[in-house]
């Protein structure tokens, strides 16, 4: 048996944007190799939060541990290190519309990997494969389904084998059965690669498929935490409303 | 009042984050060559309409003028005086001041809402140096070109309009034209443009790319970055004519 490491941690985290408090007090943990699954309505700083955790945000107080190192006091180049160890999939894709598939992955892999053209155009083909959109390389973003969109951003996430996958809605947008494949995929990268999720989402059967933990945030604050079945069975109005 | 002050010293802080990162490495020069063949093909041809008109116009109004002080043989250096040392960088400069620094903010701006800047953050990948020192080098680099460009179309478009009216041999309106142009001027003419490359896209850059909200914010972005990149131009242009005087004198 090892000892369960933290692979992330945000300590009591508050932001505000000019008077309006987003964040106040919420503290997350997440194990190496576990899924969290942070829920909540909309505008409570879900996605806030998620960007804390790559230094995209700056927060007003509170700490934030990823793979040990605090990022709120990381200078530049390790902070830009340590994004390498990190998939992060935006809530919109994010892709870049100005390039295809293909380009979009061999951008991130070309500057950060030594690997020869040939070498990344079949890492490229091999991560869009794992998505199911195999014929998607000459595509430009536009040209894309939501769904797709969405498949190609995790693909891009992931192209640089991360330790850490952070996902702002993977499945918002989706039919279910693109839910189901998105959250297998999820599943999947944990199994293969230990990889550590954090995904923030509405979807039930998303959380219900990955996460072994959830969050539930609520005005910035953690309304409560555990096991899916323990948020379900919650006795909390609000948490009913929100598992129905 | 405070505001535009605010605005001044954050595009200042934008400008010197540009002179920061120009010489570190990465060198963007796969995107430096793209960017500065968009910018040159994107508006030469707009340029070059500009330019044409301008000698036209120039030519037609000038001739009664001269005609009546008994001038009209002076009429191409007079057209070359104007067209090299003031209008053909004053106007190419403002036409792009619309045409590229509303396209650059309109491209940043939809980049930012749409988290494509985020994303390049996060992948580590620089965006300042990717998306802003890569354009603004362009236009610094374009500017001047696009300008001599617009010289050349004018004065073609001038003598064009002048032979119309009298059959002025090429040769002599090429050396009237320019027996009244100074080399200094001539050069310092042009390269001034840089300098208003140089603004038109640090504003147009400063516009798109901390724009917050949705696709109004970024209309209004794109119509600031023309507004105060037109005005930055008449007024660098004003103290920098005022500096060729006293450099190079009348
Ligand atoms: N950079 C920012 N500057 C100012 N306000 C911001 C910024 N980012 C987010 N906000 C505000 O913070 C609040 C929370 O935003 P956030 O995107 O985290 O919500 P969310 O929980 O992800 O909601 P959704 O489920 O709709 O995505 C929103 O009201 C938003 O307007
Ligand atoms: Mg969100």
């Amino acid at each position: 048996m090892s000892v369960p490491e933290a692979e992330i941690i945000v300590k009591d985290l508050h932001k505000a944007f000019g008077d309006r408090k987003i964040l106040r007090g919420v503290s997350v943990y997440a194990e190496r190799g576990s899924t969290v699954a942070v829920m909540g309505g909309s505008g409570t700083g879900k996605s806030v939060l998620l960007k804390h955790l790559v230094g995209l945000i700056e927060p007003d107080a509170g700490e934030i541990w990823v793979q040990g190192k605090r990022v709120d006091q990381l200078n530049r180049s390790d902070l830009n290190e340590l994004r390498l160890r990190i998939g992060y999939l935006f809530q919109g894709g994010a892709l870049f519309d100005s390039m295809t598939v293909e380009e979009n992955l061999d951008f991130v892999l070309r500057r950060h990997s030594k690997l020869s053209r040939r070498e990344r155009i079949e890492q490229i083909h091999e991560a869009i494969a794992w998505v199911n959109l195999p014929h998607a390389a000459e595509q430009y973003p536009a040209e894309m389904s939501g769904g797709q969109k969405k498949r190609i951003a995790l693909a891009r996430a992931i192209i640089l084998r991360p330790d850490i996958l952070l996902c702002d809605e993977p499945t918002t947008g989706l039919d279910p059965a693109s839910v189901r494949t998105v959250s297998d995929l999820i599943m999947r990268l944990r199994a293969e690669r230990g990889i550590t999720t954090i995904a923030i989402t509405h979807d039930l059967l998303c959380a219900e498929i990955i996460a072994d933990h959830g969050i539930f945030l609520s005005r910035g604050r953690v309304l409560a935490e555990g096991t899916l079945d323990e948020l379900r069975s919650s006795e909390h109005p609000e948490l009913q409303a929100f598992f129905g | 009042m405070t505001y535009t002050l605010e605005q001044v010293g954050a595009i200042a802080a934008f400008a010197g984050t540009f002179f920061g990162q120009l010489f570190r490495r990465p060198f963007e020069g796969r995107e430096l060559i793209r960017q500065m063949d968009e910018t040159g093909s994107k508006s030469l041809l707009l340029v070059l309409i500009t330019g044409c008109s301008i000698g036209i116009v120039l030519s037609m109004q000038s001739r009664g003028t001269l005609a009546r002080f008994g001038a009209e043989a002076v009429l191409p250096n007079m057209l070359a005086l104007s067209v090299v040392k003031e209008i053909g960088p004053v106007i190419t400069s403002l036409v792009l001041a619309g045409r590229l620094g509303a396209g650059i903010a309109a491209e940043l701006g939809s980049m930012r809402v749409t988290e494509q800047i985020d994303a390049l953050e996060v992948a580590a990948l620089q965006p300042f140096k990717y998306l802003v020192v890569t354009r603004v080098l362009a236009c610094v680099v374009m500017f001047p070109l696009l300008t001599i460009a617009c010289d050349v179309v004018a004065l073609l478009g001038g003598y064009a309009e002048s032979l119309l009216s009298s059959d002025l041999d090429y040769r002599l309106f090429v050396d009237q034209a320019f027996s009244s142009l100074r080399l200094s001027d001539v050069l310092f003419s042009t390269a001034k443009t840089s300098v208003f490359g140089f603004l038109v896209s640090i504003v147009g850059c400063y516009s798109g790319y901390y724009v917050r909200g949705g696709t109004r914010e970024v209309g209004q972005a794109a119509m600031r970055a023309v507004v105060i990149g037109s005005l930055l131009v008449l007024v660098a242009d004003v103290l920098m004519v005022r500096l060729s005087l006293i450099l190079f004198g009348g």
